[in-house]
C-alpha cells in the first residue's frame, strides 16, 4: 500500500472515533424519563474531543505542563539507564557462569512474577514521595525485560561463530569484546522499545500512586476532583510523550542495527 | 615423538590411534570413531571422504584442537596438540562470520587479535579480500553478501592469518554446483602460491580427487575407519574443469566409488538408526 493511501486510512480512524465521541457527547439520543435529556457519552463521564484538546492546549500554552513532563521524563530515563546496566551487567554475568545462574534460577522468576505495582508503596516508604521512589519502580520493570534479553542473546551466540573466533585466536577477554558484547547488545537494542516504554510505566504508576509532580500526578489530581477533561488531556500527553521517545528510540536504534538483516523489498 | 618418518620431514598433522566416542544421555558410549591414524604431510593437499554422519569432521576438529580425542594423540608438526591449534586455519561448513562486523573487519579481526595495528590489519584485509575477488564489497555486512561470497571473506578471513594449516569442513557444502566449482578453483589456486598442509572433509567424491593429492576413504559410523587411502597422481596445477574428463580421473573415480559404495549404502541402510543416536 502507498504510504499516502496508508496515511490516510490511519488518520481516518482518529477522525471517526473523534466524531463518533464529539456526536454522542453532545447530541442527546432523546428526553429521558425525568424529562433531562439523554446521552450515550454524558459528558460528565466522558468530556468531549474539544474540550480535551482545548485542555491540552492550554497546558502547554500556560507553560504548567513543562515542570511535569520533565520529572516524568528525568525518572524514566532514570530507570532506564540503572535498569538497563544492572540488567546488562547481571546478565551476562549469569550467562558466562551457569552455577550463579542455576543458584539464583527460582529466585529471578519469583521477583519477575510479583507484579511491579505492590512494590509502590513500599518504595515509598523507603524512599520518599520525591522522584526515586518512581525510579527504582521503574528500574525493577527495565531491569528484568534486559536482564532476559542480555542472558539470552550471550547464551544464545552461535556456537560456530564461537568456534571461528576461537580458532582466530580470540582469547577469553577478546571474545567478549567482539563476540558476546555485540551479540547482547543487539537483544538490548530489540528490546529497547519495550525496556523504555516500561521505564515510562513504572514512573507513571509511581507518581499516580502518590507523589507531588510528574503526568500520573496530573491525571491522578484531575481524577481526584472529577475533572474528565483533565483525565482525558492528562492521557494524551502522555500518549504524545511515549510517541515521541519512541521516536527517539528508533532514530537511536537505527545506526547501531545496521548489520542486521532487514526485509528486503522489490522496488518497481 | 618428533623423529622424522623415514627420513621425510615431520608430518604436519599427525593424528595417532584416535578414537572418539560420546556418553549418551541415559548411560551408555557411542562410539562414533575407531582408532585411526591421519597422517598430512606438509605441503599436501588431503581429503577425507566419506559417507554423512561418518565422523570426518570430528576427525578435523580433534585437528583443530576444538575437540579432545577419547584416546590417543594429535600431533601437530611433531609437537603434541594441547588447546586449541594456533597454527591451523579452519574454514567452516555453516557461516561463521560475525554479523556484526563488515567483510573487512571480519577479515582483520584475526590480525588484530595478535597484535597487528588496526591500520595494517584493514589494509592486509583488504588486499586479499582482493585476492578472494571481493575488492569492492569490504564494507558490506554478512548479510548483504551471498553466499558463495560470504565463504570467499571466510577463505579471506583464516588466509590472511596465513596457518601453516587449512582446516576445511566440507566448505563449499552448502553452495550451488557452479558455485562450488568457482570457489574449488579459487581454492586451488590460492593453495598453488603458497602449498600449506591441507585436510579437507567433503562427501563430494569427485570435489576430493579434483582438489588433492591423496584421497582417505573413511565408512560409514558407529565405529568408523579409514577403509581406503588413494594417492592422487593427476598432474599440478590442474584445472578443475579440465581434469575431470582425463582418463585417469575416472579410473580413480572407480576404484574409490567401489570402496565408498557400500558404506554409503550402510549409511542409508542405518539412517533411522543413526538419527536416533545423534537426537
Amino acid at each position: 500500500m502507498s504510504r499516502p493511501k496508508l496515511l490516510f486510512l490511519q488518520v481516518m480512524v482518529a477522525v471517526v472515533v473523534l466524531v463518533f465521541w464529539h456526536v454522542f457527547s453532545t447530541v442527546p439520543l432523546g428526553t429521558g424519563s425525568d424529562g433531562k435529556p439523554y446521552y450515550l457519552l454524558p459528558q460528565f463521564f466522558f468530556s468531549t474531543p474539544l474540550k480535551v484538546i482545548e485542555r491540552v492546549f492550554l497546558m502547554f500554552w500556560e507553560g504548567t505542563v513543562y515542570k511535569h513532563l520533565m520529572i516524568t521524563l528525568t525518572e524514566a530515563v532514570l530507570a532506564f539507564v540503572i535498569g538497563a546496566t544492572a540488567g546488562v551487567l547481571i546478565g551476562f554475568w549469569f550467562a558466562r557462569k551457569p552455577l550463579v545462574a542455576a543458584v539464583f534460577d527460582p529466585y529471578v522468576k519469583m521477583m519477575n512474577a510479583l507484579p511491579r505495582v505492590v512494590l509502590a508503596p513500599i518504595f515509598a516508604l523507603w524512599f520518599g514521595l520525591g522522584i526515586w521512589s518512581k525510579v527504582w519502580l521503574g528500574v525493577t520493570l527495565v531491569f528484568f525485560i534486559v536482564f532476559f534479553n542480555v542472558y539470552q542473546g550471550v547464551r544464545e551466540v552461535s556456537p560456530v561463530v564461537l568456534s571461528n573466533a576461537r580458532m582466530l585466536g580470540m582469547n577469553e577477554r577478546q571474545l567478549l569484546r567482539h563476540v558476546y558484547w555485540p551479540a547482547a547488545l543487539s537483544w538490548v537494542f530489540s528490546s529497547l522499545h519495550t525496556s523504555v516504554g516500561f521505564a515510562v510505566v513504572g514512573a507513571v504508576v509511581g507518581e499516580y500512586l502518590g507523589s507531588s509532580a510528574g503526568l500520573g500526578y496530573l491525571i491522578h489530581q484531575a481524577e481526584g476532583v472529577f475533572d474528565v477533561t483533565g483525565v482525558f488531556a492528562g492521557m494524551v500527553i502522555l500518549m504524545i510523550f511515549v510517541m515521541v521517545i519512541d521516536f527517539c528510540v528508533t532514530l537511536i536504534e537505527k545506526p547501531l542495527l545496521v548489520w542486521r538483516p532487514t526485509e528486503t523489498r522489490t522496488v518497481q | 615423538m618428533t623423529q622424522p618418518m623415514n627420513g621425510a620431514a615431520v608430518p604436519a598433522v599427525q593424528l595417532n590411534s584416535v578414537s572418539v566416542a560420546y556418553g549418551l544421555t541415559g548411560g551408555g558410549r557411542y562410539e562414533a570413531v575407531q582408532p585411526v591414524d591421519v597422517q598430512v604431510a606438509d605441503g599436501e593437499f588431503v581429503a577425507v571422504l566419506g559417507p554423512t554422519g561418518c565422523g570426518k569432521s570430528t576427525l578435523l576438529n580433534i585437528a583443530a584442537g576444538l575437540m579432545p580425542p577419547s584416546s590417543g594423540e594429535s600431533l601437530i608438526f611433531g609437537q603434541r596438540l594441547q588447546g586449541l591449534n594456533t597454527q591451523a586455519g579452519y574454514l567452516f561448513q555453516q557461516d561463521a562470520l560475525m554479523p556484526w562486523k563488515t567483510a573487512r573487519d571480519n577479515v582483520a579481526i584475526g590480525l588484530e587479535v595478535r597484535g597487528t595495528g588496526r591500520r595494517d590489519a584493514l589494509g592486509a584485509a583488504d588486499r586479499i579480500l582482493a585476492r578472494v575477488g571481493l575488492a569492492s564489497f569490504g564494507d558490506r555486512y554478512p548479510h548483504q553478501l551471498s553466499g558463495g561470497q560470504k565463504k570467499r571473506v571466510a577463505l579471506a578471513q583464516v588466509l590472511v592469518r596465513e596457518p601453516k594449516i587449512l582446516l576445511m569442513d566440507e566448505p563449499f557444502g552448502p553452495l550451488d554446483a557452479q558455485t562450488r566449482l568457482i570457489m574449488s578453483e579459487l581454492l586451488l589456486d590460492l593453495w598453488q602460491a603458497d602449498r600449506k598442509a591441507v585436510m579437507f572433509v567433503t562427501h563430494d567424491l569427485d570435489e576430493a580427487i579434483a582438489l588433492s593429492d591423496r584421497v582417505l576413504v573413511m565408512s560409514a559410523g558407529p565405529r568408523a575407519s579409514i577403509i581406503g587411502d588413494f594417492p592422487i597422481p593427476l598432474a599440478r596445477p590442474r584445472d578443475i574443469a579440465e581434469v575431470r574428463s582425463e582418463p585417469e580421473f575416472h579410473r580413480l573415480h572407480a576404484a574409490i566409488w567401489n570402496t565408498l559404495r557400500d558404506e554409503v549404502r550402510k549409511t542409508y541402510g542405518l539412517s533411522n538408526a543413526a538419527k536416533e543416536i545423534r537426537a
